[in-house]
């Protein structure tokens, strides 16, 4: 269990700017800025964070979708950043990514049984029989019907549809799948359907997932560990219980109290922060969280501090504990 | 407290497709007090949107229209009320501010612009006089450099900031009736936690009524004082806040809590409720929920059940508490619920 199958060391990814009359490259938008972290097999590790901070150029950079900067990523101790394009095509077949908008990852002219068998052909399993009676059972795996496959994503419902893009993306068996955002289209009733597939999934086919969403009762629900984004650094990363029970970095203290809990005797104590998230491009000096935390002090606006192991697995970005 | 100022009175609101009529609010009744905030909630579909926009008469029609039913505000209906007087009451005694802030700001006039429009609509004032009102607007909702924000446009400013611009211009009348669609669904936490703050302190500061429309428990429980859960068209449960959550009766309430993954609680498996929620037409019978509920029996199949008073001032949509069945549902319960 304790084997890491992905490891993230260093990974940047910087957007170029341009402007002016040729072009010329202006600044970069520091989406995901010097993040690492291991996955070990069969584990859930939830990102979360705010809109803008990074977490699905993130995964979306793990697969290559976005090409990475600069760092590593150690998918079964293979650097997949050094293979070429056709070696990553083979790789892709372990590792799988299902998306947040399940009515914008589905191709509307495309029965459900193309949708699902286009990995499968893609990945060698050329005959047609083969293929039909494998969506038949994935299918069946994602809680559809058989009869579904001639059917077109209009006439599903957004949970359904979701179950359609899991159904693909468990088609070749993969080892990693990639979660950005699974189920923040989707209502609550249909939300915990989704979830509950979700873990079974993971129990019966041994998978490995990185599941990337902004609701963090959501991801303190599936995972087992969980890694806080800001501003496209990785402040804190631990053990979910301990996390959410004893967070450390102030913006992980103030993103867990400013969730609205469904209680009304739940008084807790809200950080209300001040101000908004501060723009990628021109991230503040020093400690991106400088700008907006309740704690910060003179060093934090100059030396950036160090993602490290404060006790126990529980890694935090924050001067506070160095 | 009990000054009612927003009542609806059975609104049915339909609309008209190719594919036939869809009663998408479906003889729906609430009330708001003076000073009060009302949650309206329930999954994507349910009618709350529809409903809170037939309180402004700004239900797209066609295909849309109000079919019967009242909506009294302040003791005179507008459900059938001229455009004229609609006019009048928009953003002067009753205001909305919708969920994507973006859409609702017009891009191409400065945020003063349209703040000094809305204002000068419905108040004698000078277009300086109505700038500096504005400003005074801007910065109550807590917007730092209002002076020079006035002169901005929508795009520059960040999605929280054009959520309070849309508050500041929704309050700039005083308004007696806020209607809020989903405010902070666009939001991130701790943004939303800021919004929900600032509603908080005017609806305290202006005793302005609020009616909240979530699909959100958490901000319910944060924000409202009573709650209205609607489901496929129909309110299916109302109550206080703390009887709503601690104490659902609705079996609908009851799942909805139940598959809330929880930061406080440990759960391997979440609760969820089987199936989804159904298309609604006008010849369907027996109660929505029925095809989803746990404890259905013969008779919700074939007869949509009444709000029945559950306890003092509660009603829940549902025939286990219907008098007469009791007896006969104690033993369907007891045989297949708990799962």
């Amino acid at each position: 269990m304790q084997e890491p199958i992905l490891e993230v060391n260093h990974l940047k990814k910087y957007f170029d700017i341009r402007g002016g009359v040729f072009g010329k490259k202006v600044g970069a938008v520091k989406a995901v800025d010097d993040v690492s972290f291991t996955v070990n097999e069969g584990e859930i590790l939830g990102i979360v964070g705010e809109s803008g901070c990074g977490k699905s150029t993130t995964g979306k950079a793990l697969l290559r979708l976005i090409e990475p900067t600069e760092g590593e990523v150690k998918f079964n101790d293979q650097d997949i950043t050094q293979v070429n394009s056709e070696e990553m095509r083979q790789l892709r077949r372990d590792m799988q990514i299902i998306f947040q908008d399940p009515y914008a990852s589905l191709n509307p002219r495309h029965t459900v049984e193309k949708i699902v068998a286009e990995p499968l052909l893609v990945h060698g399993m050329t005959n047609a029989k083969e293929r039909k009676e494998r969506v038949k059972e994935l299918l069946e795996i994602v809680g559809l019907r058989a009869y579904h496959a001639s059917r077109y994503p209009h006439q599903f419902s957004g949970g359904q549809r979701q179950r359609i893009g899991i159904a693909r993306a468990l088609a070749n068996n993969p080892k990693l799948i990639i979660c950005d955002e699974p189920v923040s289209a989707l209502d609550v009733s249909v939300q915990s359907q989704i979830l509950n597939l979700m873990s079974d999934l993971r129990d019966q086919f041994n998978l490995t997932y990185l599941f990337i969403a902004h609701d963090l009762s959501v991801v303190k629900h599936i995972s087992d560990r969980v890694g806080v984004m800001y501003l496209g650094r990785m402040v804190e990363l631990a053990d979910k219980d301990e996390l959410y029970e004893n967070p450390k970095h102030p913006y992980t203290q103030a993103l867990l109290s400013a969730v609205p809990v469904a209680d009304p005797d739940e008084t807790g104590e809200r950080i209300i922060l001040q101000g908004d998230v501060p723009s990628p491009s021109n991230p503040p000096s020093g400690c991106p969280f400088h700008t907006r935390c309740p704690q910060a002090m003179d060093i934090c606006q100059e030396v950036t501090p160090t993602f490290q192991d404060h006790s126990d697995q529980h890694y935090v970005a924050c001067h506070l504990y160095e | 407290m009990s000054d009612t100022i927003l009542e609806l009175n059975n609104l049915h609101t339909h609309f008209f497709t190719d594919s036939g009529e869809i009663p998408a609010v479906d003889g729906v009744s609430f009330h708001v007090n003076k000073g009060e905030v009302v949650g309206v909630v329930g999954e994507s579909g349910c009618g709350k949107s529809v409903t809170s926009l037939s309180v402004m008469q700004l239900v797209p029609s066609p295909p849309g229209r109000i079919v019967s039913g009242e909506i009294n505000f302040k003791g005179e209906n507008l459900a059938f009320a001229s455009e004229k007087r609609m006019r009048q009451i928009r953003g002067n005694e009753i205001a909305m501010i919708f969920q994507e802030p973006m859409t609702s700001l017009d891009p191409l006039y400065s945020i003063g612009n349209q703040l000094v429009e809305a204002i000068r609509m419905h108040n004698k004032m000078s277009k300086k006089e109505a700038r500096l009102k504005a400003i005074e607007m801007l910065d109550l909702v807590g917007i730092p450099r209002a002076s020079e924000v006035v002169d901005e446009f929508p795009h520059q400013l960040s999605g929280g900031m054009r959520q309070r611009v849309m508050i500041a211009m929704a309050m700039a009348c005083d308004p007696e009736l806020l209607i809020a669609d989903e405010p902070t669904t666009a939001l991130d936490v701790t943004i939303q936690a800021q919004i929900l703050d600032l509603m908080r302190d005017l609806n305290k500061q202006k005793d302005t009524g609020i009616l909240l429309i979530t699909h959100d428990l958490g901000v319910v429980a944060e924000m409202c004082d009573r709650v209205v859960v609607m489901y496929a068209g129909q309110v299916v449960e109302e109550g206080t806040v703390r009887e709503i959550l601690k104490d659902p009766k609705h079996p609908y309430t009851k799942g909805l809590i139940r598959s809330l993954p929880n930061l406080h609680e440990k759960e391997q498996k979440l609760y969820s409720i089987p199936g989804t929620v159904p298309k609604v037409t006008m010849d369907s019978v027996g109660c929505r929920f029925a095809p989803r509920c746990e404890y259905a029996f013969g008779r919700c199949f074939s007869e949509n059940p009444a709000l029945y008073e559950t306890e003092d001032h509660r009603y829940a949509r549902c025939f286990l508490y219907d008098d007469f069945e009791e007896q006969e549902v104690a033993t369907h319960a007891g045989t297949d619920s708990r799962s």
